[in-house]
């Protein structure tokens, strides 16, 4: 087999059930897939290829025992921001150069003991600072569809994989809508968990008051399935929350009658794609045919979130990424004392845009502009929260646009950091509320680009808003058409 | 949050540690001033009263036993190291 013969996890995990495929069969079909369709998107950094195979041999023997977790043998990607022991964790970045991680991600290692096999490392923005995926040492990430066009960021290499059918699943992180912008610009479904939800030990920090892992996959079902396995208490980070982790594969019921889903007018305003406004108010139109009753909902502080959301995540990174300093790891340039080597080591191996927001982050933090921007945006947070904790008395989930245009071309926002801050309206403030987001693909536009529907649930709402995402999902087929390069099976 | 707020992108660059070009400082300095244009909007709002959120998680003071456990292996974490010796970081000499 030249191809993969599967194209998602839960197809997959039958085959190997029934015997009629091995790991080594799967893996080795991806790690061809990779081979020849990888340069033309850039999406994998570095796959590690004897690792794989070793782990999917193992694979192979631990189920012919009758054992193994519920995802023995199957391949994941990793975006490069996330440790995964033996493999290099450069997070894009040209000053993590040649760092290889000495541990597990909590994520990583659950996964893992679950059986899944870490096919390897995936492209993003640097430090996941972009919207694009154009900010990555390693070059811009292409998107399948058209590769004239960037693929969103900064989970761009994982959904740009998963979407080309070279990764079955990818894991991703969002802090401002990472996960799900990508997913929705590439066609694929992306998951941004509740706050605590997933452990973030070994996730290199962004802003770690938002940041949070989760799953980028081809279906509602597959992202039900790693957020199982990924979910939980974690004694290394004290932000997880002590939640019960249900079965989030089971709940996937089909069934809408009862729910109420919430459309705040503030995310339909000017300035959205008309074809994108299009495919989401149509989407709305078929949960409401499933048996869903729509309601009209006001996330009044809705308009403040970008600038909310630009000071805390940049002063958070400035603070994060001070130990970035040539001192234990990764580049650095000689300096006369120990001062001078900082600011030459950062000055040399730091990407435009991460120094762009180190800067602002240090400015708003610093002495006389504290209270001013800081400490303001850290009360405007709270009326958004509160606006959306009122939202969620009168409904089960919101539905709105995942980003207010489908995928731009390649180079046309880099100029303007204002244009690319201003496409993460609709996401950034279920990071600022701390809240869950699913995209799932809503349609295409006429240029061929697909358009994601954000659903966005209550705090531990994951439940609900897979319920609904696999729903749509099941009786729709956008989520089966695939892009000119794609690599994988026939089945979805 | 006035005009004379004005950001001073050479000095915050020191603060950051990062010794940045002239040209890069030029650069930052005009598209981080309308960046803050922007993110002045929030002057507009009434946030007296209101409680500052520094995340979304309902949990304060997690704590735990202070007790000796298992940490990484220094070979392992050493291996990262730009420049060491005898199992330590070096840096450039601080003190004559």
């Amino acid at each position: 087999m030249a191809t993969p013969a599967f194209s998602s996890i839960s197809t997959a995990r039958a085959a190997l059930q029934q015997g009629t495929c091995s790991s080594v069969d799967l893996v080795s079909d991806l790690l061809a897939a990779i081979e020849s369709k990888n340069s033309a998107l850039n999406a994998y950094v570095s796959v590690d290829r004897e690792a794989a195979l070793a782990q999917a041999r193992a694979a192979d023997k631990t189920r012919a025992r009758g054992e193994g977790g519920t995802l023995c043998g199957i391949p994941i990607g990793v975006k490069d921001v996330l440790n995964v022991t033996g493999q290099p964790c450069q997070c894009a970045s040209d000053i993590l150069k040649g760092y290889r991680s000495p541990y597990d991600a909590t994520a990583v290692a659950r996964l893992r003991n679950q059986g899944a096999i870490l096919l390897g490392r995936l492209n993003m923005d640097e430090f996941a600072m972009g919207s694009s995926n154009e900010n990555s040492a390693f070059g811009a990430v292409r998107n399948p569809w058209d590769t004239d066009h960037v693929p969103g960021g900064s989970s761009g290499g994982s959904a740009a994989a998963v979407a080309a059918g070279i990764a079955l699943a990818a894991l991703g992180t969002d802090t401002g809508g990472s996960i799900r912008q990508p997913a929705s610009f590439c066609g694929c479904v992306g998951l941004k968990p509740t706050y605590g939800r997933i452990s973030r030990f070994g996730l290199t920090a962004f802003a770690s008051s938002l940041d949070q892992i989760g799953p980028i996959t081809r279906t509602v079902a597959d992202a039900a399935a790693l957020l199982t396995a990924m979910s939980g208490h974690d004694p290394m980070d004290s932000t997880s929350l002590d939640q019960p982790v249900p079965d989030y594969e089971a709940g996937l019921t089909g069934d809408l009658t009862g729910l109420k889903l919430g459309l705040p007018r503030e995310y339909f305003l000017d300035g959205i794609d008309s074809e994108v406004d299009a495919a989401v108010r149509s989407a709305v139109a078929h949960c409401e045919k499933l048996g869903a009753e729509v309601v009209d909902i006001s996330l009044p502080h809705t308009k403040y979130a970008i600038a909310t959301y630009y000071i805390i995540a940049t002063a958070e990174a400035s603070a994060n990424l001070a130990r970035f300093d040539g001192v234990r790891y990764g580049a650095r340039e000689a300096g006369q004392d120990p001062l001078d080597m900082y600011g030459r080591t950062r000055a040399a191996h730091f990407g435009p845009e991460v120094k762009r927001r180190i800067i602002l982050g240090t400015y708003v933090l610093s002495s006389g502009y504290y209270d001013a921007y800081y400490l303001r945006a850290q009360k405007v947070r709270t009326l958004i929260r509160n606006d959306f904790e009122q939202a969620f008395t009168q409904c089960d989930a919101l539905l709105t646009p995942v980003s207010p245009t489908p995928a731009y071309r390649l180079g046309e926002r880099t100029a303007d950091p204002i244009q690319m801050y201003l496409g993460d309206i609709f996401t950034v403030t279920a990071n600022l509320a701390g809240i869950c987001g699913l995209s799932v693909p809503c349609g295409f536009t006429q240029a061929g680009l697909p358009v994601g529907l954000q659903l966005l649930g209550p705090a531990f709402g994951e439940e609900t808003i897979l319920k609904v995402g696999h729903a749509y999902e099941q009786s729709t087929d956008w989520h089966q058409r695939r892009p000119g390069v794609w690599a994988g099976g026939a089945d979805v | 949050m006035t005009q004379t707020d004005a950001i001073d992108v050479k000095y915050v660059a020191h603060l950051a540690r990062m010794q940045l070009s002239d040209e890069e400082i030029a650069t930052f300095q005009s598209q981080l001033e309308h960046v803050l244009v922007h993110v002045r909007e929030l002057s507009e709002l009434d946030v007296e009263g209101v409680e500052p959120t520094a995340h979304a998680v309902p949990v304060h003071n997690v704590f735990r036993e202070d007790a000796v456990r298992p940490s990484l292996d220094h070979d392992r974490v050493m291996a990262n190291a730009p420049q060491a010796r005898q199992g330590l970081f070096m840096v450039p000499q601080i003190i004559e």
